[in-house]
C-alpha cells in the first residue's frame, strides 16, 4: 500500500487534503490511492443538502454537523460553489457559516468548485466521499451549489436527499413541478422564524397529497438555523430515513447507483483526457485528413475507425 | 492535469473591516484561482486549520487594527510547527513600513498596503506559489 494511501486511513487530515487535491486536479498520482482505499469505505451515511442560494444550506450543515458531534460521529463536508465559466475562478464562500467546526478535529471540510461540471456537483464529488469515508468519517453533508429547478445530480450519490426550501419560495404550482421536487428524502422548510412557514408546508403537504402509489410520504420538517430549532427533528428524521433504507433494501440500491455514476464519471473523464489532449488527438486526426480530402474516406468513417482505436 | 491555485483569504483578530480582504478576494478569482473566503474573526488555530483542510497553495491575511505583529507571525509560525513549509503567505492592511521587516523575517513572503493595484497581488502570487 501506498504510504498517502495508509495515512489517509488513519484519518490524517494532511494526506485527506492532499489527496483531495490530487482527484480535483485529475493527477495520475492519485490512481493507485483510490485503487487502494476502496475497499475501506462504504461505511459513511451521506446526506446531500440542496435548494436555491439563499436557502441556508450552509448554516444548516454546521448544525446538523454540531448534533452529529455531539452524538460522537466522526463528519466530512463536502461544500460546493461555482466555477466561473469565463474565467475558471471561484469564490468559494460556504465554510464562512461553518467557522465553528474549524478546529474540531473529529470534522473536515473541503470546499470545492464545480469546475465546469453541470447538475450542482463537481466531477470529483465522488472520489472525495469515497476518501472521507475511507478516512473514518462516519456521516458525509454534501452542500450542493445553489441550484435552480433541475440540477438534480446530488441523488446519484447521497443515501438520504434534503431538499431546503424556504418561507415564499413560490406557490403550489411550483410544488407539483418536475425536477427538484421530485428527488428530496426529507423538506426541510429553513428559515421558519420568518412569515409564511405554514403556508409552505401546507402547499408541500397538498401536493404530497396528490402522489398515488407511495410507500413512504416524504417527511416534511420546517427548521431554523439561526435560531437552532428543529435541528433535532432532523436529525430524527434523518436516522428514520437510513433505517427505512436499509429495512426496504433500498441502500443496496443506492450504493449501486453511486458506484455505477462513479465508474461512467471516471470513463468520461479518461475520455474527455483524451480527447482534450491536443497533441496525441491531433496524431491520430491528422493522419486520416489528407484520405478525407481526397474522397478515399468520409469523416464519420474515419471517426468510426478513430474511435474503435480508442476504445479498444 | 489541471492545477489551479487555491488561496485563502481570512481576516485574523478582532478588527471588523473586511472590504479590502473582499476586493482581493474577487481580484484573485477572476483572475482564474480559487479562493476561499472565511471572512472575519479568525484564530489563528482555526486559519491554519482551514488552510490544511483545504490543502491551500497561499494564505492571504487581512488586517487594519494593528494587531498584525501579533497574529501575521503567529499564523506563520503556526505553519511552521506543522512542518508546513510549501504554502505561500502574504499580508495586507494598514501595516507600517518598519514593520516589514521583520513580518518577512517572520515568513510572510510580502506586504501589500493601500493603494496597491490589485494585478500587483495577482503577478505576485503566481510567480511565488511554491507548488
Amino acid at each position: 500500500m501506498t504510504d498517502l494511501a495508509s495515512k489517509v486511513l488513519t484519518g490524517d487530515a494532511r494526506s485527506i487534503a492532499r489527496l483531495i487535491t490530487l482527484v480535483e486536479n485529475n493527477s495520475s498520482d492519485a490512481v493507485d490511492v483510490m485503487k487502494q482505499i476502496h475497499k475501506y469505505a462504504g461505511n459513511a451515511h451521506v446526506i446531500g443538502v440542496t435548494g436555491v442560494m439563499g436557502s441556508g444550506k450552509s448554516s444548516l450543515i454546521l448544525e446538523l454537523a454540531l448534533e452529529y458531534r455531539k452524538q460522537g460521529k466522526k463528519v466530512g463536508v463536502i461544500a460546493i460553489d461555482p466555477t466561473s465559466p469565463f474565467t475558471g475562478g471561484a469564490l468559494l464562500g460556504d465554510r464562512i457559516r461553518m467557522m465553528d467546526l474549524s478546529t474540531d478535529p473529529g470534522v473536515f471540510i473541503r470546499s470545492m468548485g464545480t469546475r465546469g461540471m453541470l447538475g450542482g456537483l463537481t466531477s470529483a464529488v465522488y472520489d472525495v466521499v469515497e476518501i472521507l469515508d475511507a478516512a473514518g468519517m462516519n456521516v458525509i453533508l454534501i452542500e450542493t451549489v445553489g441550484i435552480g429547478q433541475d440540477e438534480v445530480d446530488i441523488v446519484k450519490i447521497a443515501d438520504t436527499t434534503l431538499v431546503i426550501l424556504i418561507p415564499g419560495f413560490g406557490d403550489f404550482v411550483q410544488t407539483i413541478k418536475a425536477g427538484l421536487m421530485e428527488i428530496a428524502d426529507i423538506f426541510v422548510v429553513n428559515k421558519a422564524d420568518t412569515p409564511g412557514v405554514e403556508l409552505t408546508v401546507a402547499e408541500l403537504e397538498s401536493m404530497l397529497d396528490l402522489a398515488t402509489h407511495i410507500e413512504r410520504r416524504t417527511p416534511i420538517v420546517p427548521t431554523s438555523a439561526k435560531e437552532k430549532k428543529g435541528i433535532l427533528l432532523l436529525v430524527r428524521t434523518i436516522a428514520e430515513h437510513q433505517e427505512y433504507l436499509i429495512k426496504s433494501k433500498m441502500y443496496e440500491r443506492r450504493r449501486r447507483q453511486r458506484y455505477e455514476a462513479e465508474l461512467v464519471e471516471i470513463i468520461r473523464k479518461r475520455l474527455m483526457n483524451f480527447i482534450f489532449d491536443e497533441d496525441k488527438l491531433k496524431g491520430v486526426v491528422d493522419c486520416c485528413i489528407d484520405q478525407i480530402s481526397r474522397k478515399e474516406l468520409d469523416p464519420y468513417t474515419a471517426a468510426e475507425e478513430i474511435l474503435g482505436k480508442i476504445l479498444k | 492535469m489541471i492545477k489551479k491555485i487555491r488561496v485563502l483569504i481570512a481576516k485574523p483578530g478582532l478588527d471588523g473591516h473586511d472590504r479590502g480582504a473582499k476586493i482581493v478576494a474577487r481580484a484573485l478569482r477572476d483572475a482564474g484561482m480559487e479562493v476561499i473566503y472565511t471572512g472575519l474573526h479568525q484564530t489563528a488555530e482555526q486559519i491554519v486549520n482551514t488552510a490544511i483542510q483545504e490543502d491551500v497553495d497561499v494564505i492571504g491575511l487581512s488586517l487594519l487594527s494593528g494587531a498584525h505583529m501579533t497574529l501575521f507571525i503567529d499564523v506563520a509560525t503556526m505553519l511552521r510547527k506543522k512542518q508546513i513549509e510549501d504554502v505561500l503567505i502574504v499580508g495586507g492592511g494598514i501595516i507600517p513600513k518598519e514593520d516589514i521587516p521583520r513580518l518577512k523575517k517572520a515568513g510572510i513572503a510580502e506586504v501589500f498596503g493601500p493603494g496597491t493595484p490589485v494585478d500587483d497581488i495577482v503577478t505576485f502570487v503566481k510567480q511565488n506559489v511554491k507548488r
